[in-house]
């Protein structure tokens, strides 16, 4: 068969001279890993985007940030971040955080995981990380389901959510992940879903400016796994849910914050105040001990 | 921060799980983190209290889970770290043992072994997680574990533990019991000069030069970047290449792992393995015993040897690696062996392993509760000789 010309000339065209232009992000992201494993229309990039430019901006010193995940879709993404960064097993990521920052006052450590990982088999550790306020960033990206091991219910499926182990709905009372935090002792609470990209990012930033126990609950689509049996099956329907249904309402009460399959959600910042760290308190006694 | 506290050189009148403690900081670990558990607990409160006075971190956590998870952190940040606790815990911790094992973490796990199993006999020793410590993680791997007989020994094997904690890059497991844990006996602690402290195998190319953080030296272990270097490490407990990425397509990645996980320890065993021999050049009857146990059956020896038995102990200090060969050598010679342990049988099964059907193995199993009585291990050693 004869060369196409056309072919011929694309090739001619081809612009490997030209200077590759660089993205922003490119910098804090292991290029050679991607493609990343996310479905199309999954929300957890998008997290991962907002969560990046925050860091961009942010003044840290990048070889001191530290992220730390569980096991889960959203757990990889320790493994695509050009940071120093742990994957840890299912569950333990914020006790593992708790040792690498405690170890290491100077590290600036962020747990990033999904909801089934943070609040479902890791309730424990979450709950007691914020009620000592380890001085930690803790970012959920809550899809309502596990992703990764094929769209099983875990504790924050709605109730009447039809998951691959509610086949007939969920009857369990779910979790309110904003009241969880707030009521275990976290200094910065606020839930954005990943369609409002850029009070998610300044919520990121706020978090990792805050000293403590810093939560934001990033509500993201699934559409691999709970979308599609939601009547959303793409990403884009359940951003469309995200625009009417999504309501801002800062400083709202977080016992009041609670999410109902295709009901209302409320966003914004729900807890933002100060108290001494774990460190803090923890420095308070070693004169006492050296005393001894 | 005030570091001379640090080694409290001296001879003391000190229980076990103290001296255990002692040993830990003597070795220089900084951070601990641990829920407490008889008979482990006096670890987690010396730890409580001497971590504050030497610049270090004491953390309780909210379950055993947590505490290695914990421990593992603070190793990532530079740290030696290091976690107590008995059976029912150290059930928790073995998913993240196994965690510590896959990313190769120094770290030290102290098991003060009581009666099980579940919640058994919380006040009373055992020596029943001696197989649990082999292999408690899922998966194939080598473990490094050792079992002191006293207080002393506890010391020197804790510093010891931490020195092949840092040598191999993995954690080593402390199996001692709530006899040994919590005796009070003479402890020396030498000077800080006389201690030998191996320390953590750094990167010897700077951050951005190409540092991978599982390409191992010629021993197959490789120098370890913690966070907040610079190097921008990654560490996963999935199966990885030599950059620290997962790779889980194929099982190449896992054959070349996991070889290089077992091989690190089983090709420098002779570095790893210590054993004490008493009365063995002619003995017709080995006992092989570890821990308490062998502690105890040191007066039956004795006895026997009255009776004109001729037999000897051969002491496990390092328990896993298991010494093979040593127990394969004494297969050639001897007439039999007796396998005192407080348990029903589990490192008489590996006696037997390396026996080989050449010489008969005599268990002298107990349940847990108590340590053997005399008569126990004697009758064992006269039915040896009949
Ligand atoms: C101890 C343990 N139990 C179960 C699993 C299997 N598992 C892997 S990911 C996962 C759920 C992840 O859900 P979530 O944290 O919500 O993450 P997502 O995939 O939705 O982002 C489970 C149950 C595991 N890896 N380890
Ligand atoms: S399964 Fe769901 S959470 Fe996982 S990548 Fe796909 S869309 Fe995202
Ligand atoms: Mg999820």
């Amino acid at each position: 068969m004869s060369e196409p010309t056309l072919r011929t000339e694309a090739k001619a065209v081809e612009p490997e001279a030209a200077p590759q232009e660089r993205h922003p992000m490119d910098d804090l992201l292991r290029e050679e890993r991607l493609p990343h494993i996310w479905c199309s229309g999954c929300g957890i990039g998008t997290a991962l985007t907002c969560f990046i430019s925050a860091l961009l901006k942010s003044g840290l010193d990048l070889d001191k940030v530290v992220v730390v995940s569980g096991i889960g879709c959203t757990g990889r993404v320790a493994g695509y971040v050009r940071l120093d960064s742990f994957h840890t097993t299912h569950g333990r990521a914020i006790p593992f955080a708790t040792g690498l920052k405690l170890a290491n006052p100077e590290l600036k450590v962020v747990v990033f995981s999904g909801d089934g990982d943070l609040v479902t088999i890791g309730g424990n550790h979450f709950i007691h990380a914020a009620r000592r306020n380890i001085d930690m960033t803790v970012i959920c990206v809550n899809n309502f389901n596990y992703g990764m091991t094929g769209g099983q219910a875990g504790a924050t499926t709605p109730v009447g959510a039809v998951t691959t182990t509610t086949p007939y709905g969920n009857y369990e009372h779910p979790f309110n992940l904003p009241y969880l935090a707030a009521a275990s002792g976290a200094v910065y609470v606020a839930r954005w879903t990943v369609l409002h990209v850029r009070r998610l990012e300044r919520a990121i930033s706020e978090a990792l400016a805050k000293r403590g126990f810093s939560f934001v609950e990033v509500v993201s689509p699934c559409p691999t796994n709970f979308g599609r049996r939601h009547k959303q099956r793409t990403g884009l329907d359940t951003l469309r849910y995200y625009h009417e249904r999504g309501i801002i309402r800062h400083g709202a009460d977080p016992r009041s914050v609670d999410i109902e399959l295709g009901g209302d959600i409320i966003e914004g910042k729900f807890v933002d105040i100060e108290k001494p760290t774990f460190s803090d308190c923890c420095a308070g006694i070693v004169q006492k001990a050296i005393a001894q | 921060m005030s570091s001379e506290k640090g080694v409290l050189s001296g001879s003391f009148f000190m229980q076990g799980d103290v001296a255990c403690a002692e040993g830990a900081i003597t070795a220089g670990c900084r951070f601990f983190a641990g829920y407490p558990i008889t008979p482990a607990t006096e670890i987690a409160q010396r730890m409580a209290a001497r971590m504050p006075q030497i610049g270090g971190t004491y953390i309780q956590m909210e379950d055993e889970l947590g505490s290695m998870n914990a421990v593992l952190g603070a190793s990532w940040a530079g740290v030696k770290a290091m976690t107590a606790t008995s059976g029912p815990g150290f059930s928790l911790m073995m998913e993240n043992l196994g965690l510590g094992i896959m990313t190769e973490t120094p770290c030290v796990l102290v098991n003060v072994q009581r009666g099980g199993p579940s919640t058994g006999l919380p006040t009373l020793v055992a020596q029943g997680d001696m197989m649990q410590a082999r292999w408690g993680a899922h998966g194939p791997y080598e473990i490094i574990a050792l079992a002191p007989s006293s207080p002393q020994e506890l010391f020197d094997l804790t510093i010891r533990a931490f020195n092949l904690s840092e040598r191999f890059r993995t954690p080593v497991l402390i199996m001692t019991d709530a006899e040994v844990g919590h005796m009070t006996e003479r402890v020396v602690i030498p000077p800080p000069e006389e201690v030998t402290i191996v320390p953590r195998r750094k990167p010897r190319i700077p951050p951005g030069d190409g540092y991978q953080p599982y390409v191992a030296d010629d021993d197959l272990v490789p120098p370890m970047a913690v966070a907040g270097e610079g190097y921008r490490i990654h560490v996963t407990g999935l199966t990885h290449d030599e950059r620290g990425y997962p790779a889980t397509s194929d099982d190449s990645a896992q054959w070349k792992l996991i070889q290089r996980l077992v091989n690190k320890i089983r090709l420098y065993k002779d570095e790893i393995i210590e054993v004490e021999e008493l009365y063995l050049e002619d003995a017709e009857v080995v006992v092989v015993s570890y821990g308490i146990a062998a502690r105890a059956a040191m007066w039956p020896i004795e006895l026997a040897h009255r009776e004109g038995i001729k037999v000897g102990m051969l002491r496990l200090i390092t328990v896993w690696p298991f010494a093979e060969e040593k127990i394969r050598a004494l297969a050639e010679r001897a007439r039999a062996f007796v396998v005192p342990e407080i348990n029903w049988g589990q490192i008489a099964l590996e006696v037997e392993r390396c026996a080989a059907g050449r010489v008969p193995v005599y268990l002298v199993p107990h349940p847990g509760g108590d340590i053997h009585k005399p008569e126990q291990v004697l009758a064992a050693i006269r039915r040896a000789v009949a």
